[in-house]
């Protein structure tokens, strides 16, 4: 019988949900909070921890940032000057939003977002990838991560409810598997071939889910990559969808970085994918993909934009989905806008599509450069190597670590690559994130850094990672030689 | 698409396949009315003479905006300013709308950046200094968490206090009966139990800390951890506004019993009832002294820029502020904020705006003002025109709406409605809701979806229809409730 003398505060650590607690999310975790705390004590700190173009000095797009404005504040299109100072495409795209977005940025949308935004994504849909799809099948959210909680909170009925996911993987998915209770399973890739998909190992992975009793209900893969920035290539994709039909799982296409690709590979959407194999799969595949306007070129993490698209999913379950989204009542309206101009922006022939284009292009080879000069300068540093950056904003090198270090990291209670990272922060100001954040193959370790530092500041950021790497190699001795890898 | 030879299999996600506690919760405010609102809508977009009246009227949900309420210009001029920086050369701006957007633009460098977990630290220091002009008592911005709309805090805090029941406990939240359903919708699908306490209709909505002793001491006799209490004030969908006195005896209980109170205080700014006064319950605490000592209270407050006089919904702005909350457990909120990286920066900026406005003497600091009585001015008038107009109705008794934005009328519905109801297996309030949505295009929320007592029937209705159709509505109102007695009557 529950009385008060028992505590002498209701609420504490001790008695917050264990689903909480066993949460775990270290992209602003020890190393951010380290950073944070030195840069309040005035000294510089360079946060390469998450992919935040705009904080490192990525300019938005123009188009948008117009069309965002004027839908912001419409009288400005009543000022006789506002002609001169803006495209006239703009002006036009905001009035259209202005007509088909009631109320404007400040009315709480549909729960699923604007009618008419949801119609702009699938349109975009329709081009990317010559299918047929509908706005009815696609959900708006503060942002891709906020669809993919709301999904894994319906899918989770339970402790022995499994999800498969990457590993390395962007911790979104083991922190809300964790928060919601399930069983997250893991499924390694292969670093040496690129990060490469690995069909056996998923055969073991469910396998061995299957023999402790958990039902696993859905398959995550993130294409471009992120830790590994890898890109697949389309028989990965049929590989994974056949996989999921016969196993009956949803496959969950985290697409988010689909703009960002360095090589000459395009982008391979599982939608469109899906759309191309034979029955029983084109049918019977249940598969939702999750795009976001916080990266590729467009990098507005701060609108928080994203969307989710159900694909031969049940409508009885989307119901559900859309009855947790009413509990929130709508996403906010300016993310909204901001994925309309995404998956819509300036035709061939408007008045700003060049430009447009031109600033898209620019962004992107510039992104393309720095991913090779970082990923090379790596490879070139003793006891690191590092996989292509063929996508994504990442490098996520391989750091063999010297055994003093390593002892000295246990005797200190901490992962050796997380004592690695507060070195690195401590030296040099740069705020990466271990690779146990991501999960990593027991006893290698990693870092992840993003490629995001302005062009003209890079040269002297992987200077400092050479650097800082020389002197720690003098401090701790050279590193193991390469130890036999052991999976699972 | 040919099916052909292959089965059919069914879907692996479906009904019986979901997450039982997703599917446990429910919120009415965006129910079976909405519903048939829009299929209506639909039908007279595509045929404008084929019904009976010539619009939907949407007073299911507080959405100013959309009812064409104007934004406050000083809002949207910083806004845009920071969205388009370039624009504060070009257009002219006042000088406090340029100084505002910089200040804000210096600490994030650009609104599409990830700002940090908790939010904006400039915003949380506004909000801070706010809560100290407002209160009398200073607050930490490190306390503060900035959210996609106060909804989006009130989430993250039970989804952290409420423990699963496999780990033992039945953990329980007090929530006011009538409320608003984000607390049963949140609580059933983080498979918390819901423990009423009932606002006394005849005394104004009120309830005293007898009627909060009832209900702990029932919850615990049937094993359960009364872990949070909720109180909504000014209510929602009740409209009261708390007496001081009141005020301070919840917050008192709370200490007392060891309960968690969470305020949910969004309606702050909208007071009508002459002599009526918004008291915070971090006041109240520290007028008592309820932090200090061997126990000292736990609360949590919430606010948000959706309304008031802002109405700012889509923007997605609000957040909380911790006292009396370990920092070990604070770290556990920012946990669940980094994970999502933080809420959308143009609501933050709203926030901030909302807590700091343009004083006298600030070049804008005339027209906000202005724009801000005529809102306050114009819902208060319209919240006697429906209160009034809801009590002319036969049957229809309406208390006082003393703040917030609904009118939260009690019907007594004959005998044969109800029975009409049951036959069309509807709850009598439903049934109710649904004939004047198809008869006169007005969308209500029935009663049953902010609970209430046993036996008793309401619906809430907004006081937001613009000033040109409130009237109108009213009249459409009384019609069809008068058309519906003399059909039902015995």
């Amino acid at each position: 019988m529950f009385s008060k003398k028992d505590t002498s505060k209701v609420l504490l650590r001790d008695n917050v949900s264990p689903k909480v607690l066993q949460t775990k999310y270290d992209v602003r975790g020890e190393i951010y909070l380290a950073a944070v705390k030195r840069a309040n004590e005035g000294k510089e700190v360079i946060y390469t921890n998450v992919g935040n173009p705009h904080a490192l000095g990525e300019q938005p797009l123009t188009f948008n940032r117009q069309v965002l404005s004027l839908v912001m504040a419409p009288f400005l299109l009543n000022d006789p000057r506002v002609n001169s100072m803006y495209p006239s495409d703009a002006i036009a795209r905001a009035r259209e939003y202005l007509r088909h977005v009631k109320g404007g940025l400040g009315a709480y949308s549909d729960s699923r977002g604007n009618p008419y935004i949801r119609q702009e994504i699938a349109d975009f849909i329709q081009r990317r990838d010559g299918v047929t799809a509908s706005p009815d099948k696609i959900f708006v959210s503060n942002g891709a991560s906020e669809c993919v909680r709301m999904f894994l909170n319906c899918i989770i009925r339970g402790p022995n409810d499994g999800v498969m996911v990457p590993i390395p993987q962007y911790p979104l998915y083991s922190a809300s598997i964790a928060l919601y209770g399930g069983e997250m399973v893991g499924y390694y890739l292969d670093e040496d071939t690129t990060w490469s998909l690995d069909m056996d190992i998923l055969r073991s992975s469910l396998a061995a889910a299957r023999a402790k009793g958990i039902t696993v209900r859905a398959l995550v893969y993130i294409n471009p990559g992120n830790p590994t920035g890898q890109c697949l290539n389309k028989e990965n994709v049929e590989n994974l969808l056949r996989f999921c039909h016969d196993n009956r799982m949803v496959l969950c296409a985290d697409e988010v970085y689909q703009a960002n690709i360095y090589t000459p590979k395009a982008f391979v959407s599982a939608r469109k994918t899906l759309a191309s194999m034979p029955e029983p799969y084109r049918s019977n595949t249940e598969l939702v993909s999750f795009h976001s306007v916080s990266k590729g070129p467009f990098g507005e993490c701060g609108l928080r934009g994203g969307y989710i698209e159900f694909h031969n999913i049940d409508d009885g379950f989307i119901d559900e989905m859309y009855k947790l989204a009413s509990v929130n009542l709508s996403p906010n309206v300016t993310g909204q806008v901001a994925l309309g101009l995404m998956v819509n922006p300036p035709r061939p022939g408007q008045p700003s599509h060049n430009q447009y284009q031109s600033e898209v292009r620019r962004c992107i080879e510039s992104l393309k450069r720095r991913a090779r000069r970082i990923v090379d300068a790596f490879n070139s540093m003793e006891g690191v190597s590092c996989q292509p950056t063929e996508g994504a904003m990442y490098s996520f090198p391989r750091i063999r670590l010297p055994r003093k270090f390593i002892e000295r990291a246990k005797s200190l209670g901490k992962s050796p690559d997380v004592l690695y990272c507060l070195e690195l922060l401590d030296e040099t100001g740069l705020s990466c994130v271990p690779g146990s954040g991501f999960q990593q193959v027991p006893g290698t370790f990693h870092i992840r850094t993003t490629i995001l530092p302005k062009e003209d500041k890079f040269d002297d950021i992987v200077g400092r990672f050479k650097s800082f790497h020389e002197g720690f190699i003098r401090r701790y001795g050279k590193p193991e030689p390469e130890a036999p890898r052991s999976r699972l | 698409m040919r099916r052909g030879r292959f089965l059919m299999k069914a879907m692996s996600l479906n009904l019986s396949t979901v997450n039982s506690h997703v599917k446990n919760a429910e919120y009415a405010v965006r129910g079976p009315i909405l519903l048939a609102a829009q299929e209506i809508e639909e039908r007279l977009k595509n045929d404008p003479g084929s019904l009976p009246f010539k619009r939907v009227l949407k007073c299911h949900i507080g959405n100013p905006q959309s009812l064409k309420q104007q934004p406050i210009s000083f809002v949207r001029d910083v806004l845009t300013c920071v969205i388009n920086p370039s624009m504060m050369e070009r257009a002219t701006f006042n000088p406090d709308v340029v100084e505002r957007a910089k200040r804000y633009l210096e600490e994030i460098g650009s609104a599409g950046a990830y700002a940090e977990s908790q939010g904006i630290s400039a915003v949380r220091q506004e909000i801070a200094d706010f809560h100290y002009q407002r209160d009398g008592y200073p607050a930490d911005p490190r306390n503060i968490f900035l959210t996609n709309g106060a909804s989006e805090g009130v989430k993250s805090f039970l989804q952290t206090i409420i423990r699963d029941p496999a780990s033992g406990h039945r953990d329980a939240v007090l929530t006011p009966i009538p409320q608003y359903p984000l607390y049963s919708g949140t609580t059933a699908v983080l498979n918390g139990v819901l423990v009423p306490y009932y606002l006394n209709e005849e005394a104004g909505w009120t309830s005293t800390s007898k009627d909060l002793d009832a209900a702990y001491e029932g919850a615990v006799a049937e094993g359960v951890t009364p872990r949070a209490l909720v109180v909504i004030n000014p209510g929602n969908p009740t409209g009261q506004v708390m007496a001081e006195e009141v005020v301070r005896e919840v917050a008192a209980w709370c200490r007392d019993r060891g309960v968690v109170l969470m305020a949910d205080e969004v309606y702050q700014e909208n007071v009508y009832k002459d002599g009526a006064k918004f008291t915070s319950f971090r006041k109240a605490a520290f007028d008592l002294d309820l932090f200090s000592g061997q126990d000292p209270l736990q609360m949590v407050s919430f606010h948000s820029v959706s309304k008031g006089f802002f109405g700012e919904c889509g923007l997605r702005g609000g957040y909380y502020e911790l006292l009396g909350i370990p920092d070990e457990v604070r770290m556990e909120l920012y946990k669940l904020a980094s994970m999502c990286l933080g809420s959308n920066t143009v609501g933050q900026i709203v926030t901030g705006v909302m807590v700091k406005p343009p004083q006298p003497g600030d070049a804008s600091y005339e027209q906000y003002n202005r724009e801000r009585s005529d809102i306050l001015d114009s819902l208060k008038r319209r919240s006697l025109v429906m209160c009034e107009g809801l009590n002319s109705l036969t049957g229809v008794s309406c208390n006082v709406i003393e703040g917030a934005m609904y009118a939260f009328p009690t019907i007594r519905l004959p005998k044969k409605a109800v029975e009409a109801a049951k036959a069309a297996g509807k709850g009598p309030d439903t049934f109710y809701c649904l004939r004047l949505v198809h008869e006169t295009g007005i969308c209500v929320v029935p009663g049953s979806g902010f609970r209430q007592k046993e036996g008793t029937y309401h619906f809430r209705i907004t006081i937001l229809p613009p000033e040109d159709q409130i009237d109108e509505a009213v009249g459409l109102l009384r019609d069809f409730h008068e058309k519906f007695l003399n059909e039902y009557k015995d």
